[in-house]
């Protein structure tokens, strides 16, 4: 009678004591729930069809974008910025994180409580409805790419001058595949690990929110991260110290995690080279990947532990 | 008419009533309010560079400040949309899947007036208010003073928009009685609404055509800003938008009505 569902979880023999990996048992129960999940996820076409196009912001800046590249300095010309802004739409169909509405709505209804009875740590089961998500997602971000392509087929095939066919080498898709999947589970743990807050807090999306808003300026959604060091005056003086704000808020931003879940990826695939990666080197940027992705688990486990100890279960 | 101000004053007072509830969020979406405007600036910042109040600066042929007056009208906007628009259409999407509108419908009252505005939701409010500063602002640094009558003409434009914005949404919000589930949709008309933030002549040339013959976002926020800085004198573009606007909010009247004709209620 006075054992929470929280110190059940506790002692059961469950993944929780080794919550995060155990090999054979990750491949058994990772696939079991995103089969599921897809079935489930099958059902919702429509809807997805139009997640699709509410996260279709990316391609609304590349019109600015690519018309504004005629007439000024930027980092990328007209193609240039046309092949950005198609890998971000792109990048950020596969990042797309809905866990803290999902947990949320756990809490608040109570049904958080069975899952938390259950041997299982209830992490998997938010984590894979996503990974099934994105599997329903798949042929219609290959549609909606073909449809980009006919609007501008100068994306594919280069403008005759500075681009040529848009053939990214194959080890930068490899790389750029592997960080796009890393910056999906950061911004997968950063929001789960935010989400715990629903132990305390009745409405905490609506806190969430602004927490979206560095990611809507600093992941490179509606500008190439590059422009910051380009655009910004260089210096400005304050005090008595010049400040160079542009090379400033540039370091700044690549020091947070945001620019590891869509520029970073882009960039890999839309262009060669490492000039537009503006000094951010390549193991770096997955050296910030790996660390973020560290501090978010072990974040959202502390809060996890606490949240579980204070959970009343809605009611009781 | 007496009847309708009664009703909106009852509904209004009782909103409000409700939402002070909820002062935290209020303070959230303030933050939200003042940070996405800071975002947008920083964008326009980017697209126009250092030298941004030059005469050498221009994106689709706007200066830097009238672009700040293209946003500043969107923001504005934008506040009328979380104000008065989404709440009420979140009741219309509830009231769909449980069965309550019925009720509405049997009340004496125009049921698309009660659709509309028995709802209000308060933190939608800043956006108002940094909309209008930002407008004052960026009017106030432009090349020359507009005249009175601009101002005027760009009021009128910007209510113009308001009317676009609203018969698109109630259109959207409609499709719930025959589709009960249509959240999506709105969020996806939504999304295509960000384009607003910029001038559309801003765009490639696709782009212009999308937004201006197949989701009208040019007369909802380019147009009121043209009126206002007297870039445009009133014309042609003044005519078509009161025409789009005209159509629009009398063809979700009729949508409204046709679809309450297929309406059979949640039981049956």
């Amino acid at each position: 009678m006075s054992q929470s569902p929280s110190n059940i979880g506790h002692h059961a023999p469950s993944i929780t004591a080794h919550p995060l990996f155990v090999p054979r048992r990750f491949f058994r129960l990772a696939s079991a729930l995103t089969t599921s999940f897809y079935a489930l996820m099958v059902e919702y076409r429509v809807e997805i069809i139009l997640w699709g196009i509410a996260t279709s912001l990316p391609l609304i800046m590349m019109g600015v974008w690519s018309e504004a590249a005629g007439t000024g300095e930027f980092t990328l010309d007209r193609v240039g910025m046309i092949r950005y802004f198609l890998a971000v739409f792109i990048v950020r169909q596969f990042t797309v994180v809905w866990v803290i509405h999902d947990f949320e709505w756990h809490v608040v209804s109570g049904r958080l409580t069975p899952f938390l009875i259950a041997p299982l740590d209830p992490w998997w089961r938010f984590f894979f409805i996503h990974v099934a998500e994105q599997l329903c997602r798949l042929p219609i971000v290959i549609l909606l790419l073909a449809g980009s392509l006919l609007l501008f087929p100068e994306a594919l095939w280069g403008d005759g001058e500075t681009h040529g066919l848009w053939t990214p080498s194959w080890d930068r898709v490899a790389l750029a595949a592997v960080a796009t999947y890393l910056g999906f589970i950061l911004r997968w743990w950063m929001q789960y690990a935010m989400a715990m807050g629903a132990f305390w807090l009745e409405r905490v999306s609506s806190a969430h929110d602004l927490l979206f808003l560095p990611y809507l300026f600093l992941s490179g959604m509606v500008f190439p991260l590059g422009e910051l060091s380009n655009r910004l005056p260089e210096s400005a003086t304050l005090l008595g110290m010049t400040i160079p704000i542009g090379s400033l808020v540039y370091e700044l931003t690549m020091l947070t995690p945001f620019p590891y879940m869509l520029w970073f990826p882009a960039i890999l695939i839309s262009t060669e080279g490492d000039a537009a990666l503006g000094g951010v080197s390549i193991p770096r940027a997955f050296a910030t990947l790996v660390i973020w992705i560290g501090l978010m688990i072990a974040l959202q486990r502390f809060l996890w532990r606490l949240g579980t100890k204070h959970y009343s279960a809605m009611g009781a | 008419m007496l009847r309708y101000t009664r009703t909106l004053y009852a509904c209004w007072s009782a909103a409000i009533a409700a939402e002070a509830e909820y002062r935290l969020n209020f303070a959230i979406a303030a933050l939200i309010a003042l940070f996405t405007l800071a975002g947008s600036l920083l964008v326009l910042a980017l697209f126009y560079g250092p030298n941004a109040s030059a005469e050498s600066a221009v994106l689709g042929g706007w200066s830097f400040y009238e672009a700040l007056c293209v946003t500043a009208v969107y923001t504005i906007l934008d506040g009328f949309q979380q104000t008065f628009m989404q709440p009420n259409r979140q009741q219309l999407t509830e009231m769909v899947r449980e069965g309550q509108l019925d009720f509405v419908l049997l009340k004496p009252i125009d049921p698309q007036f009660w659709l509309s505005t028995n709802r209000l939701a308060v933190f939608g409010v800043p956006n108002f208010v940094f909309g209008g500063v930002l407008l004052a602002y960026a009017i106030g640094q432009l090349d020359a003073l507009p005249s009175a009558f601009s101002i005027a003409l760009g009021i009128g434009g910007i209510a113009i928009g308001l009317a676009i914005l609203y018969a698109l949404g109630f259109l959207l919000a409609t499709l719930t009685i025959w589709f009960v589930k249509m959240d999506n949709i709105t969020l996806a008309m939504n999304a295509l609404l960000e384009a607003g933030r910029y001038p559309i002549p801003a765009y490639a040339p696709a782009f212009r055509v999308f937004f201006t013959f197949v989701l009208p976002v040019f007369f909802m926020t380019t147009v009121p800003a043209e009126l206002l800085t007297g870039r445009d004198s009133p014309g042609w573009t003044l005519l078509i938008a009161l025409t789009t606007a005209a159509a629009l909010v009398l063809g979700s009247r009729w949508l409204l009505r046709f679809s309450l004709r297929h309406y059979t209620s949640a039981s049956s």
